[in-house]
């Protein structure tokens, strides 16, 4: 009956994705932005304490009788002590020759000039941070000028990335799993929202077309403003419909009765066998319509009253008597009995008229099919709930049509020649789910059908 | 047999004989596995024990074990490095420049504190103080002295019964004696006024400790300055005359070290040694060698310890080195 709609993408998916995904480049972008800067900070760390190394080294310098002195001070090197134990190379030079260190480690390229030249190379197979830094001696008529060149390996400094690196990918991991968890979170909660307005959609009854009055989000009230304006039209084009039904039966109604009663007049003056016929059977065709009419406005009826059920304290059996008794005349016409039995008294909280109205639909239908000099049982029982059984000793119904009988305009198959319109169980069955319960249809075992109407 | 090695401990190193040892040992000459070749500055009759007890231990394994001076030890393994397999030696500067030039093997995972190792190629396993060591006889019914200071003030007293009756290393040619040099003069102004002292009074210079304490036990010279510890209490052991002082001022305690060469071809033996070097030979140690053992002090702080750092390098630098020495003659050579 309800056809599923097209579905294109997940608005689920695509929430996740997007925010995983910038959540994803987040923490990549911030593993790289923090390792790169600590890296600087350890580089600029290290350079540090080269300059300053190198610094003493050339503070301890000195002219003396015109010969060079380097009186290379022991926290020089004490101070490039690191937890890996780096190695240390060291040149020095004056006026560009060479006078004592290692050799194999040259001054910086190009000139230094003031201050510290640092640069990165390869001295003895090892990756070597070399600072370098020179000074000009005054001596005697004499100018000297001494360089420095001091490179010290990078395996602390390494380590100290590596710890950087991992931590930092600590933190990008932590980082990435706390927003795609909140990501989730924010997805499911927005979508929850919708799920809610679906479940409420969802559970309305089929009758309910009141607008939607909870809270929603902003974002959301364009689309219950326009579910409100559809359930709006829809009420208003439903109630005009089952209006102009009521009002049509109402209208058809009264002229088929006057029809009926001239018909019935010029039966009686009619002589002609066949004419008489004909006139029987245009009153039936009358009776039919007429009842059809009835019913129709009895169904608009009861569609209004279900809607606004107002229920009041009752006792079934005073108030099906009621109607039996009424009913009796036209049993009787038609040969049958019709008994009352059950409980002496069943209290309910109901609408009188709506299930006098059932019921009367139930005993009518089990009159229709009931053959001549049988009996109609009216049970009404109080437990386990309060029920109004009709029982007829008729044909019973079609076995594969009980689940579909209790439908608008449905009739079975073995009613063809009976007068009817389909919609007397329609109605007992709505005055049952106004009330909350059901309308059980069965055939008995001995013959006959069964209907049950459960409070 | 012994009277010859003592005679050629006596005047071969001195001369610093490059082809010649003051000591060759072979452990386990017939074991057929690798021949490790360990150059070191310790004398056989103090690190055979440990050498026979890894032997013991790896019984394919043999041992050639070659004794030199420290000074000499460096500049054989800086000519041929791979004619070595082990290098051990108790000057700690010269070792850890080694190191630091790229001629040690690195080897990780040796369970060793971090003080106690430099670069994971320099491995410490002993702690030996520079002691005094004095001839009982000198100080006859007067205080032994137990500081510099009250050294200088004996010497200062009876400069005639001490001249030419003193001994210190000739820090010139002794690697570990310009190790203890350099580091006293770090820690005291003391050393070199004990150095004028002593310099006043003619002193002896010697290459090694084992010659000052011969001289020493047969009364040749009566005070002895910066004897390797070890060394004086086996020499003094049954030596009633003898007297190991630790300076209670400052001490200036070394730390004998080992490295497995780069260029050695047999790699696996020689870490095999290292590792029973520092970390088994502890157990057997005790009894079986008088070379003392790390202490957990050693690595704290404020030690008088030195420290395997890159400082050692410092007067170790020909400039440095060349101004240091010529204090030192002036001081000492009178």
């Amino acid at each position: 009956m309800t056809t599923s709609p097209t579905v294109s993408g997940s608005l689920r998916n695509r929430l996740v994705l997007t925010l995983i995904g910038g959540a994803a480049v987040l923490a990549i972008l911030l593993f790289l932005t923090v390792r790169s800067y600590a890296a600087k900070v350890a580089q600029q760390g290290q350079d540090d304490i080269l300059g300053a190394s190198v610094s003493s080294i050339l503070d301890a310098a000195a002219l003396r009788d015109g010969h060079l002195e380097v009186d290379i001070p022991y926290a020089a090197f004490s101070m490039l002590s690191t937890p890996s134990d780096d190695r240390v190379f060291y040149a020095i030079y004056q006026d560009g020759e060479f006078l004592s260190g290692y050799e194999d480690l040259s001054l910086a390229d190009g000139p230094i000039e003031g201050r510290w030249a640092f640069q990165t190379g390869q001295v003895r197979g090892e990756r070597v941070r070399q600072v370098s830094a020179s000074r000009t001696l005054v001596g005697l008529g004499r100018q000297t000028e001494i360089e420095v060149a001091l490179g010290q390996t990078q395996d602390a400094l390494s380590d100290t990335l590596d710890q950087i690196s991992r931590n930092a990918a600590y933190l990008g991991i932590g980082f990435f799993l706390l927003t795609a968890a909140l990501s989730f979170w924010v997805t499911s909660s927005t979508i929850g929202q919708l799920n809610k307005l679906t479940t409420s959609v969802t559970r309305r009854g089929p009758q309910d077309l009141s607008p939607f009055k909870k809270p929603v989000p902003k974002e959301m009230a364009p689309l219950v403003t326009s579910l409100n304006s559809l359930m709006g039209r829809l009420d208003q084009s439903l109630s005009q419909s089952e209006d102009f039904i009521a009002e049509a039966a109402h209208r058809v109604r009264t002229p088929l009765a006057t029809v009926r009663s001239y018909a019935e007049a010029t039966l009686h003056r009619v002589e002609r066998e066949d004419n008489r016929e004909a006139l029987k059977a245009m009153v039936r065709a009358i009776d039919e319509s007429s009842r059809a009419a009835g019913q129709l406005l009895d169904h608009a009826m009861i569609t209004f009253r279900a809607d606004h059920l107002e229920r009041e304290e009752i006792d079934l059996v005073v108030l099906i008597r009621d109607l039996v008794q009424r009913l009796i005349p036209i049993a009787e016409m038609k040969e049958l009995t019709l008994s009352l039995s059950g409980e002496p008294s069943v209290p309910y909280s109901g609408d009188s008229i709506l299930i006098q109205n059932a019921v009367r639909n139930m005993v009518d239908n089990a009159m229709k099919y009931a053959p001549s000099d049988s009996a109609v049982e009216i049970t009404i029982i109080a437990h386990p709930e309060p029920q109004i059984q009709v029982r007829d000793s008729g044909p019973g119904f079609p076995p594969d049509e009980i689940d579909t009988l209790t439908r608008r305009f449905e009739r079975g198959q073995n009613a063809v020649g009976t007068i009817g319109s389909g919609l007397g169980l329609t109605i007992a069955q709505d005055v049952a789910t106004a009330h909350g319960g059901a309308l059980i249809l069965k055939n008995r075992s001995k013959g006959g059908a069964c209907v049950i109407l459960s409070l | 047999m012994r009277y010859l090695i003592a005679l050629v401990l006596l005047v071969a190193p001195c001369l610093g004989w490059a082809d010649d040892w003051e000591d060759r040992l072979v452990f386990n000459e017939s074991a057929e596995g690798p021949r490790l070749r360990v150059i070191s500055s310790t004398d056989t009759v103090l690190f055979a024990p440990v050498i026979e007890g890894f032997v013991a231990e790896n019984s394919r394994i043999s041992v050639e074990y070659l004794v030199s001076g420290t000074a000499d030890i460096n500049r054989r393994v800086r000519a041929t490095p791979d004619a070595f397999d082990v290098i051990i030696s108790s000057a700690m500067d010269l070792q850890l420049k080694l190191a630091n030039d790229g001629f040690a093997l690195s080897i990780d995972d040796v369970p060793v504190p971090h003080w106690a190792q430099w670069h994971h190629s320099l491995f410490a396993f002993t702690s030996e103080p520079a002691t005094i060591v004095i001839n009982r006889t000198a100080f006859e019914g007067q205080p032994i002295p137990q500081t510099r200071q009250s050294l200088i003030e004996a010497l200062r007293k009876r400069p005639e019964e001490f001249r030419g009756k003193v001994g210190t290393y000739d820090v010139r040619q002794s690697g570990l004696g310009y190790l203890f040099a350099t580091q006293d003069a770090r820690a005291s102004e003391t050393y070199w006024r004990l150095m004028e002292v002593m310099g006043g009074l003619d002193v002896r210079l010697y290459c090694c400790s084992g010659e000052m304490i011969n001289d020493l036990a047969d009364g040749s010279i009566l005070v002895a300055y910066n004897v390797l510890g070890s060394y004086a209490a086996v020499r003094a052991e049954g030596k009633d005359a003898l007297e190991v002082v630790l300076p209670s001022d400052f001490q200036t305690i070394m730390m004998r070290t080992a490295m497995v060469s780069k260029a050695t071809p047999e790699p696996k033996a020689a870490e095999l040694l290292l590792r029973y070097l520092v970390t088994e030979r502890p157990a057997v140690a005790e009894e079986a060698s008088p070379l003392p053992l790390l202490q957990p002090s050693d690595g704290s702080e404020g030690r008088e310890t030195i420290g395997l750092d890159p400082a050692l390098l410092t007067f170790l630098d020909g400039l440095k080195r060349t101004k240091f020495l010529s204090a030192w003659e002036d001081a000492v050579i009178q």
